[in-house]
C-alpha cells in the first residue's frame, strides 16, 4: 500500500513539473492514460513494452534477493539481442522449429554469460557489482555497435541496424497475441513473461538453490554457517538475471522486430529498476508493475507529438521520481517525527 | 625529439582528461569517507555540465559557469541527502533514481529554454577555461588530504564514516557532518562536469559524462579511499582515455582497430582495476550504515 502511494506521490510530482513549460498537468496526465490505453493499437504498443519490462524487472529483482543490485540488464539484454540476430542471420539454413530454440538458446548464454562476469567478478574479485555492471553496459553497447555496423549491416538500409534474421526464426504465424493487435510489436513473449515470472516465483520460495539465494540475500552470515556458498550463489544470481535481462531478445528479434536496431531499447534496464522496486522484488507484483511503467512509458513517448514542449524524455523524469517516492520509505516516520515536535 | 613531444602531449592530455575524474572522485571521497555510498556523481556531474554550460554560455563567462555549477552541485547533493540521511531511501537506488532525474530533466529544460533538446550553445574559444580547473583540481587533491589528517573537521568526517558511535559519543551530529560531506560531494562532482563543459569543451552535449561518474567512484576504490592514491588512481583511466583518442583510426598493418574496441578501452581498464586490486582496498567502516 505504502509502495502504491509513493507511485502516486512520484506521478504526481512529475506531472506538476509539466507546469513549468506551461502546460496542464491534469492535460497530460489524460494524454498519459490516452495514448497508453486508447484503442487496441495504444494497448498493443503498450504490452509491447510490458514484455521487457517484465524480463528486466526479473533480472534486477533475482539480483536483489542475492543482495545484489543489477544494474546491468541494459548491457546483458544487448549482447543477447545481437546474439539472437546473428545466429539467424548466420545460419539460416536451420529448420522452423528448431530455428527460434537454437536462437533462443544462443541469447539465454550470451546474457548470462554477460551477467556472470559481474557476478564471478563479485565473488572472488570483491569488485563492486554497481561499477561492473555499469561498465560492462558501455562495452556491450560498444560491441554491439560494432557487430551491428560490420558485421552484419543490414544491406538495405541506412539505419544502424543488423541484416533481418531468416524466416524460420520468427515464430509470426503462430502468434496469436500478434493476430490480436494487429500492426504493434506485441507479440507472444509475453505469455512467456508471465510464464517465467511464475518459474521465479516456484524456483525462489519452492527450491532449495531458491532459498539458498534469497539466504545469502537476506542474512549472509546465518547462510555462511549453514554452509550456503556465498559466492556460488552470487555467481547464481547474476547469471540468472543476465538470462532474464536476455530474454528480451524473445520479443524483440524472434517475436517483432527480426533484427536488432540500435537504440531500440529505451533503457529497459534502468526501467526494469523502477519495475523491480515498485512490486518489491516479487516475481508477480512484477507483472503488474512492469505494465503499469509499460503504460506510462509508452504515453510518454507521445508526449512529443501532443505537446509542442514536453518530449518523451519525461519518461525518464517520471520514473525517476516514482523510484524516489517508492524508495524513501522513511517518510513516514519522518513525518510522524515532525509531528511528534510539533506536539 | 619527436618521441618527447609526443610523450609531452600524451601527458599533458591525460591531466587535461583526468580533470573531471578528479573532481568527481573527490566528490565521491567526502560522501563515502562519511558513510554514504554515492552512486550519484554521474548525474552530480551531468547537472553541473548542464548549469555550467547553460550560465557560463549567458553571461559569457566561464566563471559564472564554475559559480552556478557550485551551486547547482549544493543542490542536488542537499536533495540526495534530503533522500538517503533524512527518508532513509536505500543509498543505492536513490543514487541511480538521481542519475535517472538529472538525465530526464535537463532534456526538459532544454526543450523550454532553447527549443530543442539536444547541445547547448556553444562558448566563445577566449571565453573557455585554459588551464584554471585542472590547477583547482590538483589543488584540492593538497587540500583535502590536509584537511582529512590534520584538521579537527577532517577527523569529524573520519569518524562519521568509519565509527560513527563515538562521534556521537563525542558530541556531534554525525547527521550534520554526513549532510555537509553529501553536498560537498555534490557541489565537488559538479565541478567535474562543468570542467567537461567549460574546459574540455564549450558546450553540453546530452549525456556528456559518459560514465565519468562511475569511473570516477572505481578510481576512488582502487586508490583505498584517499585521496592521493585516487587520484593516481584517475590519471590511470584518463590516460586509458587520451590512449583511447590517440587510438581511433590507427592502423596495424592493413587492418584498421574497429573504432568501437577503441571506445570501451577506458571501460575496460576501469574493471581490470577494480578486479585486480581485491584486498588491499578497505571501505569505510560504516559505509552504507543508516540511522544516525
Amino acid at each position: 500500500m505504502r509502495r502504491l502511494l509513493g507511485f502516486v506521490i512520484g506521478l504526481v510530482v512529475a506531472l506538476l513539473l509539466t507546469l513549468f513549460a506551461g502546460e496542464n498537468p491534469w492535460h497530460i496526465f489524460l494524454i498519459l492514460t490516452k495514448s497508453a490505453f486508447g484503442s487496441m493499437y495504444d494497448l498493443g504498443l503498450t504490452l509491447s513494452y510490458t514484455t521487457p519490462l517484465i524480463f528486466c524487472g526479473l533480472s534486477v529483482a533475482i539480483a536483489f534477493h542475492a543482495g545484489l543490485f543489477n544494474i546491468g540488464a541494459e548491457g546483458q539484454l544487448t549482447m543477447a539481442v545481437v546474439t539472437a540476430a546473428a545466429v539467424g542471420v548466420l545460419f539460416p539454413e536451420v529448420p522452423f522449429p528448431l530455428a527460434p530454440l537454437v536462437g533462443f538458446s544462443a541469447a539465454l548464454l550470451v546474457g548470462a554469460f554477460w551477467g556472470w562476469i559481474a557476478g564471478w567478478l563479485r565473488a572472488y574479485r570483491g569488485s563492486h557489482e554497481v561499477i561492473i555492471t555499469i561498465m560492462l553496459n558501455f562495452i556491450a553497447a560498444g560491441l554491439a555497435s560494432w557487430f551491428t555496423l560490420k558485421v552484419i549491416p543490414n544491406p538495405h538500409s541506412q539505419n544502424p541496424e543488423t541484416a533481418l534474421v531468416s524466416a524460420n526464426y520468427m515464430f509470426k504465424d503462430y502468434d496469436l497475441i500478434a493476430r490480436l493487435f494487429p500492426d504493434t510489436p506485441a507479440n507472444a513473449s509475453l505469455g512467456f513473461a508471465i510464464v517465467f515470472a511464475l518459474l521465479m516465483w516456484i524456483f525462489l520460495w519452492k527450491t532449495t538453490w531458491g532459498f539458498e539465494l534469497r539466504a545469502v540475500g537476506s542474512n549472509p552470515e546465518a547462510a555462511h554457517r549453514a554452509g550456503i556458498s556465498e559466492k556460488k550463489m552470487q555467481m547464481l544470481a547474476m547469471a540468472l538475471a543476465g538470462a532474464l535481462a536476455g530474454c528480451v531478445a524473445l520479443s524483440e528479434v524472434l517475436g517483432s522486430a527480426g533484427q536488432y536496431r540500435m537504440g531500440f531499447s529505451p533503457d529497459y534496464g534502468f526501467i526494469g529498476i523502477a519495475v523491480a522496486l515498485l512490486a518489491n522484488n516479487n516475481p508477480l507484483g512484477i507483472i503488474a508493475a512492469a505494465f503499469l511503467m509499460g503504460a506510462l512509458h509508452k504515453g510518454a513517448s507521445d508526449l512529443d507529438l501532443e505537446t509542442s514542449t514536453i518530449t518523451r524524455d519525461f519518461s525518464r523524469i517520471i520514473q525517476a521520481l516514482i523510484i524516489l517516492g517508492v524508495a524513501a520509505q522513511g517518510y513516514w516516520e519522518w513525518m510522524k517525527k515532525k509531528k511528534r515536535r510539533k506536539n | 625529439m619527436e618521441l618527447t613531444a609526443l610523450f609531452l602531449a600524451l601527458l599533458f592530455a591525460t591531466l587535461r582528461l583526468a580533470t573531471p575524474l578528479i573532481f568527481a572522485a573527490m566528490g565521491g571521497f567526502m560522501s563515502e569517507r562519511s558513510g554514504v555510498v554515492n552512486v550519484a556523481l554521474e548525474g552530480f556531474m551531468l547537472s553541473g555540465a548542464f548549469v555550467g554550460a547553460v550560465v557560463g554560455h549567458q553571461f559569457a563567462s566561464a566563471w559564472m559557469g564554475w559559480a552556478a555549477a557550485l551551486l547547482i552541485g549544493l543542490c542536488v547533493g542537499a536533495l540526495y541527502a534530503l533522500f538517503v540521511i533524512e527518508l532513509k531511501a536505500d543509498q543505492i537506488i536513490s543514487g541511480m533514481a538521481l542519475n535517472l532525474l538529472v538525465m530526464g530533466l535537463i532534456p526538459f529544460i532544454t526543450k523550454i529554454l532553447y527549443n530543442s533538446t539536444g547541445s547547448t550553445p556553444a562558448l566563445l574559444v577566449e571565453d573557455r577555461f585554459r588551464v584554471e580547473p585542472l590547477v583547482m583540481a590538483l589543488l584540492l587533491v593538497g587540500v583535502l588530504t590536509f584537511w582529512l589528517y590534520k584538521t579537527r573537521s577532517g577527523l569529524w568526517l573520519l569518524f562519521a564514516g568509519e565509527h560513527p558511535q563515538a562521534l556521537l559519543a563525542s558530541g556531534v551530529s554525525v547527521r550534520k557532518v554526513r549532510w555537509a560531506a553529501v553536498c560537498a560531494s555534490g557541489a565537488f562532482a559538479a565541478w567535474g562536469g562543468a570542467s567537461l563543459s567549460l574546459f574540455l569543451a564549450s558546450s553540453y552535449s546530452p549525456l556528456m559524462t559518459g560514465g565519468r561518474g562511475f569511473m570516477a567512484l572505481a578510481a576512488l576504490i582502487f586508490g583505498k579511499w584517499k585521496p592521493v592514491p585516487a587520484f593516481l588512481a584517475c590519471l590511470l583511466f584518463a590516460f586509458a582515455d587520451a590512449m583511447q583518442i590517440r587510438l581511433q583510426g590507427v592502423r596495424i598493418g592493413e587492418v584498421e582497430i574497429p573504432v568501437q574496441f577503441v571506445q570501451i578501452l577506458p571501460y575496460l581498464v576501469t574493471i581490470i582495476a577494480l578486479a585486480g586490486f581485491i584486498g588491499k582496498s578497505r571501505s569505510p567502516k560504516a559505509l552504507g550504515q543508516e540511522g544516525f
